[in-house]
């Protein structure tokens, strides 16, 4: 059987540039003005891989330890990415540090608990990132639909609210919306997978060589991982911008409601 | 009887600069307050501090003698009940906006038909809804109702069915606060006028 596992060179990476010279040789004559972007992103992908190579080498090479502190700096930057996306969300970086975090711990958790996977820096780092890249997503979500939905509502929220309605009632019906739109687009791929696209970790694992069977027990769990990650996050983001929209007193926010005098 | 609200010195800071500053005022326990004033001078930001979908940045609200925030809030706002200037209904029938399986009592004390309470409540007029609003906040038993400009939607006739309403609601004893920019509203039908001065 022949695999790529170990037979791509430095050569080998070099000469698939050639594929981007085309896209850029297309955005020349069809006057896209992408070039310049496609030269950065060809440029920054390859230092950020070739560097997070070296770490997980160094991680990986007795240096277990160092996992935790891989995958922090990792939800660090998701939740600057996140809360970014959402800033008119008060708190925002942190709201969705927490949800990136506890949506992490939580499927790392259960998986390594129920023996699913083994504790070591070679399963958990890239396990881990896979879950904050889609729950990073599932969390922005989240959390711009619900403060956007609010800000729009205002009127229904505070009528609710007027009625003696706590924050968490008031705000149920665009909550929900919110959870539901955080959540579809994962739901939608797990349905779909092998149908319309073959999954990374799958497509990968056959690339170096596994058997078919193989990859796909192990795209199994990586789906339901990444399901259950973004559901954590979606819940726990919820959770949070609702509880930074509205005051402790069962009031909107004022950033929210600037009102007729 | 005495005074149902007092504002003291209140101040309520806005965007760019206080909305209200060093207010103070009066609003008697029975009959209809009206608040008139310019456009701008803050009524609306006046009224929501009395249930709290707002707080003042200084000064305070005083309901029967005790500052607003010593109660509870969910509480407060189901006896300060506050309807708004455009009614909003929420999904499904009126019945089940009334929150009541047999509204036909609630129904009849604002003007409307019995039969209404299984219409969807989006289905209404707007001058039907705003009478369903004031229905859905009479049906928590409240000793206050603020209104802010509940007329400011409707037509001339549905106008002059809700002023009716508001005024014999007030006659049954409900300390009624209606925001107005129209001086013929509160000379025909208030019983106080609270001037809220311009800036």
């Amino acid at each position: 059987m022949t695999d790529l596992s170990g037979a791509i060179g430095y050569k080998d990476v070099a000469l698939a540039v050639a594929l981007v010279a085309v896209g850029a040789a297309v955005s020349r004559v069809r006057r896209l003005d992408l070039e310049g972007d496609m030269l950065i992103a060809t440029v920054r992908s390859f230092v950020q891989l070739l560097a997070i190579g070296y770490v997980l080498a160094f991680v990986f090479d007795g240096h277990g330890g160092m996992s935790a502190a891989l995958l922090a700096v990792m939800t660090v930057v998701a939740a600057l990415t996140a809360g970014g996306r959402a800033k008119r969300v008060p708190g925002a970086r942190v709201v969705a540090g927490i949800a990136l975090a506890s949506a992490t711990l939580a499927t790392l958790g259960v998986l390594t608990a129920l023996g699913i996977v083994p504790v070591d820096a070679r399963t958990i780092v890239p396990l881990g990132s896979m879950v904050l890249s889609n729950a990073m997503a599932s969390a922005a979500l989240v959390m711009t639909g619900l403060r956007d939905d609010l800000a729009a509502h205002r009127r229904e929220v505070e009528a609710r609210l007027s009625l003696g309605h706590t924050s968490h009632q008031a705000s149920l019906p665009w909550h929900r919306r919110a959870l539901r739109t955080g959540m579809l687009p994962i739901v939608d791929n797990t349905k779909v997978v092998g149908l319309v696209a073959l999954p990374g970790a799958m497509t990968g694992m056959i690339l170096a060589g596994a058997e078919p069977l193989e990859a796909i027990r192990l795209q199994l769990v990586v789906m339901y991982m990444i399901l259950g990650g973004n559901a954590f996050a979606s819940v726990v983001a919820g959770e949070l911008t609702v509880r930074r929209l509205f005051t402790a007193d069962h009031q909107l926010v004022r950033s929210l409601r600037r009102t007729p005098r | 009887m005495g005074d149902r609200f007092e504002y003291v010195d209140v101040r309520v800071d806005g965007d760019d600069g206080p909305i209200v500053s060093g207010f103070s005022a009066r609003i008697a326990a029975v009959g209809l307050t009206a608040v008139t004033g310019p456009s701008g001078a803050g009524k609306t930001t006046l009224v929501r501090l009395l249930n709290r979908l707002d707080d003042p940045d200084s000064g305070g609200v005083l309901l029967d003698g005790e500052d607003v925030r010593s109660y509870d809030v969910l509480a407060l706002r189901r006896r300060v009940q506050y309807v708004g200037q455009v009614p909003v209904t929420f999904p499904g029938t009126v019945a089940a906006n009334l929150g009541c399986a047999d509204p036909s009592v609630l129904l009849q004390r604002v003007g409307l038909p019995a039969s209404m309470a299984g219409r969807e409540a989006d289905r209404l007029s707007v001058g039907e809804a705003q009478r369903m609003c004031l229905a859905r906040a009479l049906a928590l038993e409240p000793e206050v109702l603020v209104l802010d400009e509940p007329t400011s939607a409707l037509d001339t006739t549905s106008k002059e069915g809700v002023e009716a309403l508001v005024v014999s609601l007030a006659a049954d004893g409900l300390t009624v606060v209606m925001v107005t920019h129209d001086p013929r509203q509160a000379s025909h039908l208030a019983d106080h006028v609270l001037e809220v001065p311009g800036k």
